[in-house]
């Protein structure tokens, strides 16, 4: 299952035997480990470390740029170690010179301290890099970098996230996306193009834009609301998008009201108007619904809704006042 | 006076011909911004409104002369539209555009810099100078004229603070948004500068998120700064990032939640205030 912390939560196991390994694969399937439920066990060999390294490729904001984070004390622990001991970290600007080291051969040195051992560290991250550059990831990370014995160095675990905005580029990518990963609410949004996170509130949010949309439920907490979700209908939305962002608020078993936040820049108000009309004729919309439309066309899109008996709101604060109000009276 | 841009700048708007480019476009110039055209590849030679189309953005420049470049141009092609804006030295692009992939910024925020111009976004609402110019999708009507800097990494949480403001009679001297993307032409530190220096503006509103360390690194600036900033910060009640790798929580170290965000911004000088309508207030202007 893709979720990280999973030494910690049990889903690794060792066995002398093959006797052994079943019964603990046995009761690993049995398990759900950080919600997601075992469905496959991987069978590895049992390395006998002498170090555990760790290596990471990932997107520096501050410095725009592309770094490799590697320390010699890897593990489970790594992240406790970069506050307790961030002397034992090394990072360093992946280089795309051509020809030229990824990243330098005393930077390296620092960290995996004999040059041999340097020498075939210099080359995964090489290898590494290629990774992230080909297939658009932000991260590519191995951890535990074993150093055997024999001194050899393996890979023994490694997360890679790819980055949505270039799926697009890879088809191939696309289609290993595990549907167990996301709850069923946001694998539908990611085929409806919306970005939404399910809560356990019951004022269910439609906004547009992920800041707006945050202040809304910010807002709905400080007025002693809970909000159902987080949903960001992005930017010039399409009344095909309102109303598979209504189907998703309205699959959402907690939700009581909703609560549409739309404040239009280069979001037309009547488009959004155009997809309420569409869902309150094909969904219903059996639930108490909030508008809050103003910005780009909003009094074209108001006008819209008052035609089809929808009220609608200007004031933001008004609006998520009234929602809370709603969702406390109802059953 | 203001920032980035005034009465002076001329503007060209690439991706002119699509529903968002043309439609902003037109706005733009009703509006009363110097538009002096804009490009669309293939589409040279025809017209959006009065505006003249042009294949690309030398020839734009060439024809109409041009300080800024607002990119309308989809995911796909934006990469290449600001960096063609780079090659023809326009001192100033303005990227809205939202789904550029973020190894493409890394290198298109390198480009920028080695041809000495400035990149505002990707994923931004642009920026606004009232009364003057607008270079991107602000909604004319939440802005006016004024004392108030503004900069936000929100499109819409910005119309929502600037509509307040300007509701209040607390007009603004420039609003930029910033975006919304972790790799990004301009950041809050810059801004602060241009806002510190600018004789129009007495005050700054910084509108921040969760995520990033934006907020922090501004709070570093903000503490030698004479003007007064009040911030917002969203996102207290936003789920967790699904937690996968360590590299990200291991380079911010500790950076990032609102909390902390608020923490630093405090011991700054900053004045937080805790609702987007609070702003107005916490100014101290009227």
């Amino acid at each position: 299952m893709l979720s990280g912390g999973r030494g910690k939560a049990g889903g690794v196991k060792f066995a002398a035997t093959p006797e052994e390994a079943g019964r603990a694969a046995r009761g690993m399937l049995a398990m759900r480990i950080n919600g997601f439920p075992v469905k496959q066990v991987l069978v590895a060999e049992r390395l006998k470390a002498e170090g555990e390294f760790y290596v990471g490729l990932t997107i520096d904001r501050a410095s725009r740029s592309v770094q490799c984070v590697m320390s010699a004390a890897g593990g489970v622990d790594i992240e406790e170690t970069s506050k307790s001991a961030p002397e034992k970290i090394v990072t360093a600007p992946v280089s795309l010179a051509p020809r030229a080291p990824v990243v330098g051969e005393g930077v390296l040195m620092r960290v995996f301290g004999k040059k041999e051992i340097a020498t075939m560290a210099a080359d995964a991250v090489a290898a590494l890099s290629r990774l992230l550059y080909e297939k658009d990831c932000s991260l590519v990370e191995v951890n535990p970098y074993i150093l055997t014995r024999d001194n050899k160095l393996v890979a023994a675990d490694a997360k890679i996230i790819i980055d949505d905005n270039a799926l697009y580029k890879h088809p191939d990518l696309e289609a290993l996306r595990n549907s167990e990963e996301y709850g069923e609410g946001e694998m539908a949004a990611q085929r409806a193009g919306l970005s939404y996170v399910g809560l356990d509130g019951d004022i269910g949010c439609m906004v547009n834009g992920a800041g707006l949309a945050m202040a809304t439920m910010d807002l709905i907490k400080l007025f002693g609301g809970r909000p159902a979700n987080f949903l960001d209908v992005g930017g010039s939305s399409n009344p095909q998008k309102i109303l598979a962002a209504f189907e998703l608020l309205l699959a959402g078993k907690t939700v009581k009201v909703i609560c549409v936040n739309i404040f239009g820049g280069i979001t037309r108000c009547d488009d959004i108007a155009q997809g309420i009309l569409l869902a309150k004729r094909q969904l219903g919309i059996g639930l108490p619904l909030v508008v809050r439309l103003t910005g780009t066309n909003g009094e074209k899109g108001r006008a819209m809704l008052a035609d089809a008996a929808i009220h609608t709101q200007t004031d933001m604060v008004a609006a998520v006042k009234k929602a809370v109000e709603l969702a406390g009276a109802a059953p | 006076m203001s920032i980035l841009v005034g009465r002076e700048t001329r503007v060209l708007v690439q991706g002119i011909t699509g529903r968002d480019g043309s439609f902003h476009a037109l706005a733009m110039q009703r509006e009363g911004t110097d538009v002096v055209g804009g490009v669309t590849p293939g589409k040279g030679g025809s017209q959006v409104g009065t505006l003249p189309v042009f294949n690309t953005v030398e020839e734009a420049k060439a024809a109409a002369g041009a300080d800024c470049s607002v990119v309308f141009v989809p995911a796909p092609h934006a990469s290449a539209a600001i960096r063609e804006a780079a090659d023809s030295r326009i001192p100033l692009i303005v990227c809205i555009t939202e789904g550029i992939p973020v190894l493409e910024m890394v290198e298109n925020c390198q480009y920028v810099n080695n041809r000495g111009v400035r990149l505002v976004g990707p994923n931004c609402p642009g920026l606004a100078t009232p009364g003057a110019c607008k270079a991107g999708i602000i909604p004319a009507p939440v802005l006016s004229k004024g004392p108030v800097g503004v900069m936000s990494r929100s499109g819409t949480l910005t119309y929502e603070v600037v509509a307040r403001l300007t509701a209040a009679g607390l007009g603004q001297s420039s609003v930029v948004g910033i975006g919304g993307d972790p790799v990004k032409g301009t950041s809050f530190v810059e801004l602060l500068n241009l806002f510190d220096e600018d004789e129009a503006t007495e005050a700054v509103v910084m509108i921040g998120e969760i995520g990033g360390d934006d907020e922090e690194r501004a709070a570093e600036y903000i503490r030698h700064m004479s003007k007064r900033v009040v911030a917002y910060v969203a996102g207290k009640t936003a789920p967790q990032e699904k937690r996968m790798g360590h590299a990200g929580a291991i380079i911010s170290a500790g950076r990032g939640g609102v909390e902390e965000k608020i923490a630093v911004l405090e011991d700054a000088g900053v004045i937080i205030v805790d609702r987007p309508d609070l702003v107005v207030g916490a100014l101290g202007l009227r």
